[in-house]
Parts: C-alpha cells; structure tokens; sequence
C-alpha cells in the first residue's frame, strides 16, 4: 500500500508503515494520517514528534504502555494515559502514531 | 495483567555485531517485557562486547542497536548482569561498558545503574533462580 506525495510514490508494506524511513517529511505525515482517518492538529503533532524523537535516541519505536509512560514522564499525566491516547490515535496510540510519524511498526507490538 | 508471573533469563554470550544473536535477542527481549513478566539479562562470554561503549557500525552497513539497551528501563527490564570473569578474560572493566539506568517511577524516577557485575558462580545462581533461560 503506497503513498502519493506531490505525484510521487512512497512506498509502504501492506500495513502502511513507510518503507524508508529517510521518506518521511511533515507534508507525508499528513498523506498518511488523512489515510488513517486522523486529522492531524497540535496534540497530534506533539506526540507524532515525541515518538521521532524517541526513535532517534533509542532506535526503537516503543509499544504502547511504554510510550504512555514515557509521555507522561515528561508531559505529565493528564497527557500520558490511555484515555487521552486513546482519544488522538482511536486505533491505538503507538501503532497509529508511529505510522504517521514514519517509523516501524512498535518493538513489543504482536 | 496475567496472573503467574515467570522469571525469564534472557542469556547472550556473543558479540553484538557479525551474526544476528544479539539483536534478534534484544528484539525477544522487547516483545517479552511487553508481557509484564520478570526479565533480566545476563551477558558472558564475547556478549559482554555488546555493552562496550563507543560502538560504530557505519562501515559495516548495520543499525547500531546499542542506543536500545537504554530503552530497556522504559520497558521494566532494569537487570542487567554481566559476568567479571568474561569482562576480565578480554581485559575489560566495568568503566569500559555503556552507562545504561533506569529510572525508578516509585523512587520520584530516581535514576539507577542497570549493569550489575557479577561473578561466575553468582551467574550461576542466578540461571538456577529462573524459570525460562533463553540464551543466544
């Protein structure tokens, strides 16, 4: 299932995770969210932007429970937890996110 | 949550880069932790390479995978025990090795060593404690 992006084709798997995270661009976020059913705001961004950087350090996507807890570690609990999550990303915030943000499908995710 | 939680022994005794152990274990690590169970880790033989600090993969076209095992606290795995014989065997110490912590969230994310050295025999021990060994 690839993406169109400015009349070119970016290439995903069969789940919609990017195949070259080196694709990845602000405006593809947007082609894939829109894919997602999400319309991407500031909440969303915040936590698209959270998980690129957590890539960056630990050369991981992170599954679910350890991203809520690593959200709300730094952007306190009314943040981080599942409601809140839940209501951004109604597919499951890690899956969902990490999609839009670029990234592999979450380690730990079965 | 499940109800019996297990001991799992995560066992890598080869060096990180080369073959495909020592990632792929880090990978089952991962998965595992996701289940709320007991896991910790423990490093012997040419395995304690994969907590040398400074690695470099880029000539060898590979992720470097080390930044991960500093996710480890995030996922409640925070014992990490490497055996001084193999570090002395290959004249390492324990201030060759990456600082890997954890953060305690009911010690106010009080942050703590995850690499504890150990003897063989304390290994030893620790591998008859548990109730699922897995070594790569």
């Amino acid at each position: 299932m690839n993406y169109q992006l400015d009349g070119q084709e970016v290439p995903a798997d069969e789940e919609g995770y990017i195949t070259n995270l080196s694709d990845w661009s602000k405006d593809l976020a947007e082609v894939i969210a829109k894919e997602e059913g999400i319309e991407m705001d500031d909440e969303r961004w915040e936590v698209v932007n959270f998980l690129r950087d957590y890539y960056d350090e630990y050369q991981i996507a992170p599954a679910v429970r350890v991203l809520i807890k690593a959200i709300k570690k730094t952007m306190g609990p009314e943040k981080g937890n599942n409601k809140y999550m839940y209501e951004l990303f109604p597919y499951g915030p890690a899956k969902q996110a990490c999609k839009i943000a670029g990234l592999p499908k979450p380690t730990g995710c079965v | 949550m499940s109800e019996t939680v297990k001991k799992f022994f995560y066992v890598n005794r080869k060096a990180p880069y080369g073959t495909i152990f020592a990632q792929e274990a880090l990978e089952v690590v991962l998965i595992g932790a996701a289940f709320d169970q007991d896991v910790s880790l423990g490093f012997l033989d040419d395995g304690v390479y994969q907590l040398v600090k400074g690695q470099d993969t880029k000539d060898l076209g590979v992720k470097n995978f080390s930044p991960t095992f500093r996710a480890l606290g995030d996922y409640d795995v925070t014992k990490l025990f490497v055996e001084k014989e193999s570090l002395d065997e290959r004249g390492l110490s324990a201030d060759d090795l990456d600082e890997i912590m954890y953060e305690d969230e009911d010690d106010d994310w009080a942050e703590k060593p995850s690499i504890r050295i150990v003897s063989r025999a304390e290994m030893a021990d620790i591998m008859a404690d548990q109730d699922v060994v897995l070594s790569f």
